[in-house]
């Protein structure tokens, strides 16, 4: 190559470099686009889960769904990443983010925070939970609104009747909490005991249900 | 990053790749037809998704479905244009977006061989090294070295012409 010829090759490729870069229109763009690309998606039934955030009295939850319904949702303090990449592994890594299929489970949860709602309808994905946590969690998820039983009251039920400690690590791994009240399982004799997302958040969620008298 | 194999989240890979392959369709495609393009390479990217490694070079592998869409496009533009025998028609690069100072070159990536223009936009566009172009394009290193070359020198003709 001449010296001119790669004189003007330097010039092209800095035009061409150029444009790619000035171009900062792309940047918005390509957002909006790929928004529209999870928007029909999730229309489509593409995706195995969806997820958004949903506004909560403790803040922003992340909800999960797939196609059979809400799979997890996640505190706040939970990090975000680490909680898809967990669904990624344990589910499928066909995940995108979009609030319309969540909209009605939203709904359910702004309705049960406003202490409009006392029960909720919305399908649930056990597929995060095992076997023995099935158990629990569905003894669980039959104590009724204001109501409370103790660990030992669930093991038993759970057909575990020396199992309360095990069945306190099932609560504890709840994928939906809120929605399977863990929170009304205390211990014998009404002490609060423990919860994932924080005593006082298990305190909030009792008083909001009416369930507190006598439990300090 | 997924440990054990198997992709992160589709959701993750979206947003880390879609301005590359934005930028990509809009140099190769043109404006008008990118948006197609761009749901066209992650829709057909998601069907794919879960038999991904880990380790993927997931970079590589859009841009690779993105060029086989950029070339579906151009080969559809091809067939629009044949029947009409207007020759006025075949010049269907009526769309807007690059800067008028810009628009003989990038017509002129538009007007080059289909190896070529995706070497040239892999390159200057992506910022790909020679191996992932190749890879991309499903050639080997040296060819996408030579398709690029061969692509700059029928750029710089058509540019200074």
């Amino acid at each position: 190559m001449t010296d001119r010829a790669n004189d003007q090759t330097g010039t092209l490729e800095r035009a061409l470099r150029g444009t790619a870069k000035a171009a900062n229109g792309h940047t918005a763009a390509a957002a909006s686009a790929a928004e529209r690309l999870s928007a029909r998606i999730a229309s489509e039934g593409l995706a195995d889960i969806t997820y958004t955030p949903v506004d909560s009295p403790f803040g922003p939850l992340l909800a999960a769904s797939t196609q059979r319904g809400l799979v997890r949702l996640a505190f706040p303090e939970e990090d975000v990443d680490s909680v898809l990449e967990r669904l990624a592994r344990r589910l499928s890594p066909r995940i995108v983010e979009s609030p319309a299929p969540l909209e009605p489970m939203r709904r359910e949860l702004d309705e049960y925070f406003s202490g409009a709602r006392r029960n909720f309808e919305l399908p649930l994905d056990w597929a995060l939970i095992g076997p023995f946590g099935r158990r629990v969690l569905r003894v669980t998820s039959e104590i009724p609104y204001g109501g409370v039983l103790s660990y030992a009251e669930v093991a038993a039920d759970a057909g575990s009747p020396r199992g309360s400690r095990a069945a306190g690590n099932a609560l504890g791994s709840n994928p939906i909490p809120i929605v399977i009240p863990c929170h009304r399982v205390l211990r014998t004799g009404g002490a609060l005991g423990g919860y994932g997302g924080g005593l006082d958040r298990k305190r909030w969620l009792l008083e909001l249900e009416g369930a507190l008298q006598g439990v300090q | 990053m997924t440990v054990n194999g198997g992709p992160p989240p589709f959701q993750r890979f979206v947003d880390t790749h879609r301005e590359d392959v934005w930028r990509f369709l809009v140099s190769s495609v043109g404006p008008a037809e990118a948006e197609d393009c761009f749901q066209e390479t992650f829709i057909a990217a998601l069907r794919a998704y879960p038999r991904l490694r880990a380790h993927s070079n997931l970079r590589a592998w859009v841009l690779t479905i993105a060029h086989r869409k950029s070339l579906d496009a151009h080969r559809a533009r091809a067939r629009r244009a044949l029947p009409m025998e207007d020759p006025a028609a075949l010049d269907v690069r009526e769309t807007a977006s690059p800067p008028p100072r810009d628009q003989l070159l990038w017509g002129a990536v538009e007007e080059l061989p289909a190896r070529q223009r995706s070497a040239v936009v892999l390159r200057y566009v992506a910022d790909l090294p020679h191996s992932e172009i190749a890879a991309a394009i499903g050639c080997s290193e040296e060819a996408a070295r030579r398709s690029l070359h061969e692509g700059l020198t029928k750029l710089r003709k058509a540019v200074s012409a």
